[in-house]
């Protein structure tokens, strides 16, 4: 016995230890898999460089397309490594041991936003790049932190909406249903073609969507955005949060066997 | 192990049903300190649902359970206790030492790792994947993640399921080891030679409701006779009305009598000419358990030849 901690929690060294090593082990584990790693960081960047810049008509193309693919890319490993990992990681039971452990439920979400804001991180930086570089895109300082950093935090409502689905879905449904939900969501929100130039009443199916809203504050950092108040679409992100964080917390309560 | 050594596992006209079907019914559990204890019963006893109850994954009905002084389910209780579940997983690509490392950190008194891995034997196969192991070293990673706390109480549901018999041996090992230490430890088996080489004590579950509890021992002797077998050309009818022979039955061409006084019973029937391979054998915690469960040999056949058919594919893997 090396410590000497007479209750029974954890003391704040302890707690610390826990947090970076669950962090580590997702990431770990996470990284180990190329055939997750290769497809979901190229993926929207190969998208992005072959509309925004191979088959550019339009030199605004560049700046609006960093903005819509950003939200696009980072959505992509958010809903894949809940959705379709909670459910694999709750088929082998995994998730059943940690759950009879005394491991608290938050270490284990930390740790799966953590791996998906890593995965952001690297897709933003290549498509950046590659805007800055191939596109030509000219943007201040503060306007590429915001269009770094706004699709990064919008990684959480994906994160709690996987987590749900992740939840209530079966290894081998996840992956079918999280793909019906991403690119679906992603054309209708707009991140492909402009919402303007759809129809109108497309535009009220894209309010219902969550990666319409992120894509809108995105685009709000060049002036591109369809001209609704920030705190519109921020605040609709915020309750979708809150409503799936309610039904994922249930789920994972009701889910004892 | 000393008689007044403190209960750990406690529980009370406990009962569990689903959608009408009584699963767990009234069952009282009290284990002490540095006890194996073997919950024995059928597939569908009870069993499971009732390691669930304990555990804290599965509310009661009715009834009250305590566990190292806790409610199942709570932070306390979790700290305090470790368990082996059936048919786990753990992630492919994560090493042995990474999940041990990662496990050990979830407890506020947890083992220090070096010794952990000693006691499960980890030495040799830290740097493995999970996906590299054989199925004796995933149930050793297993037990070492159960244990990780320094658990007063440990629940193991089948812990030796599908390994081969140096396996459970080593694993017996294990178990001894930390009920030595002063754990309380429940496990569940369809081994009955296991239950017989390591529980001080036997729980015999029948569709939900504890039927028999005392010494493996007890629970053969609770059938109080022994067998004798042999060969012959007489007509069983003529052995089954001897006076002490309890029950007869043919099997494999074999007469099996089950006799409440053997040395009456022998010589009675060495009076008969053509006895040929006669044995007598004092009957097996198995004997007991189809006997008092009231279950086919058949049944527990086809278990091992599930087993054994597992065990050969992870063989062949």
């Amino acid at each position: 016995m090396s410590l000497t901690n007479t209750s029974n929690t954890l003391n704040l060294k302890q707690q610390q230890t826990l947090y970076w090593l669950e962090i580590k082990t997702e990431l770990l584990k996470t990284f180990r898999e190329p055939s997750f790693v290769i497809p979901s960081l190229s993926f929207a960047v190969m998208f992005y460089a072959f509309f925004a810049l191979i088959f550019n008509q339009n030199p605004e193309m560049p700046a609006y397309l960093l903005a819509t693919y950003a939200v696009f890319g980072i959505i992509g490993p958010a809903l894949f490594s809940f959705g379709v990992g909670v459910a694999i990681e709750r088929q082998q039971g995994w998730i059943a041991l940690k759950q009879i452990s005394p491991m608290p439920i938050s270490a284990y979400f930390t740790a799966k936003v953590a791996a998906s804001m890593v995965f952001a991180c690297i897709i933003l930086l290549m498509m950046c790049t590659l805007a800055s570089l191939f596109g030509g895109v000219k943007m201040s300082l503060g306007q590429w932190a915001l269009t770094f950093l706004i699709p990064l935090i919008a990684c959480i409502p994906f994160c709690v909406i996987g987590l749900y689905l992740g939840l209530v879905l079966s290894a081998n449904a996840a992956p079918a249903v999280v793909n019906l939900i991403y690119l679906p969501m992603a054309f209708l929100s707009g991140l492909w073609i402009p919402i303007s130039v759809m129809p109108a009443f497309m535009e009220w199916i894209a309010w219902t969507l969550p990666a319409f809203h992120v894509a809108q504050l995105t685009l709000a950092v060049q002036g591109s955005d369809l001209g609704y108040p920030w705190w519109a679409h921020a605040g609709i992100l915020v309750l979708t949060t809150v409503i799936f964080a309610v039904l994922a917390r249930r789920a994972f309560q009701r889910m004892a066997i | 192990m000393q008689k007044q050594a403190q209960v750990l596992i406690e529980t009370r006209q406990l009962s569990k049903s689903f959608e009408g079907e009584q699963a767990v019914n009234k069952v009282d559990l009290s284990i002490r300190a540095g006890e194996i204890v073997a919950l024995l019963g059928a597939n569908g006893a009870g069993k499971t649902t009732l390691i669930n109850m304990l555990l804290g994954r599965l509310k009661p009905d009715s009834g009250s359970i305590e566990v190292a002084g806790f409610a199942p389910g709570t932070y306390q209780a979790k700290q305090l206790i470790g368990a082996i579940l059936q048919s786990t997983k753990l992630p492919d690509n994560l090493t042995v030492a990474e999940q041990i490392r990662l496990f050990l950190s979830y407890y506020a008194n947890p083992y220090d790792y070096d010794e952990l891995v000693d006691i499960a034997k980890l030495s040799t196969i830290l740097n493995k994947r999970f996906k590299q192991l054989s199925g004796g070293q995933k149930q050793r990673v297993f037990f070492a993640l159960a244990i990780c706390g320094q658990p007063k109480v440990a629940f193991l549901d089948e812990p030796t399921v599908g390994l081969d018999a140096e396996s459970r041996r080593e694993f017996w090992a294990c178990i001894r080891r930390l009920a030595a230490n002063g754990t309380s430890v429940l496990l569940t088996t369809h081994y009955m030679a296991e239950a017989e080489a390591l529980a001080d004590r036997v729980y015999l579950l029948k569709h939900g409701e504890m039927i028999h509890e005392g010494s493996p021992d007890s629970l053969v002797n609770a059938l109080g006779a022994k067998t004798i077998r042999f060969k012959s050309a007489t007509s069983i009818s003529h052995f089954e009305k001897m006076t002490a022979i309890l029950s007869a039955d043919m099997i494999d061409g074999y007469i099996q009598l089950s006799s409440a006084n053997v040395v009456q019973s022998l010589r009675e029937i060495l009076n008969v000419s053509d006895i040929n391979e006669l044995t007598v054998y004092q009957k097996t915690l198995e004997d007991a358990f189809l006997a008092l469960t009231g279950e086919s040999h058949e049944l527990l056949k086809d278990v091992k030849k599930k087993e054994s058919k597992k065990l050969s594919k992870e063989k062949a893997a």
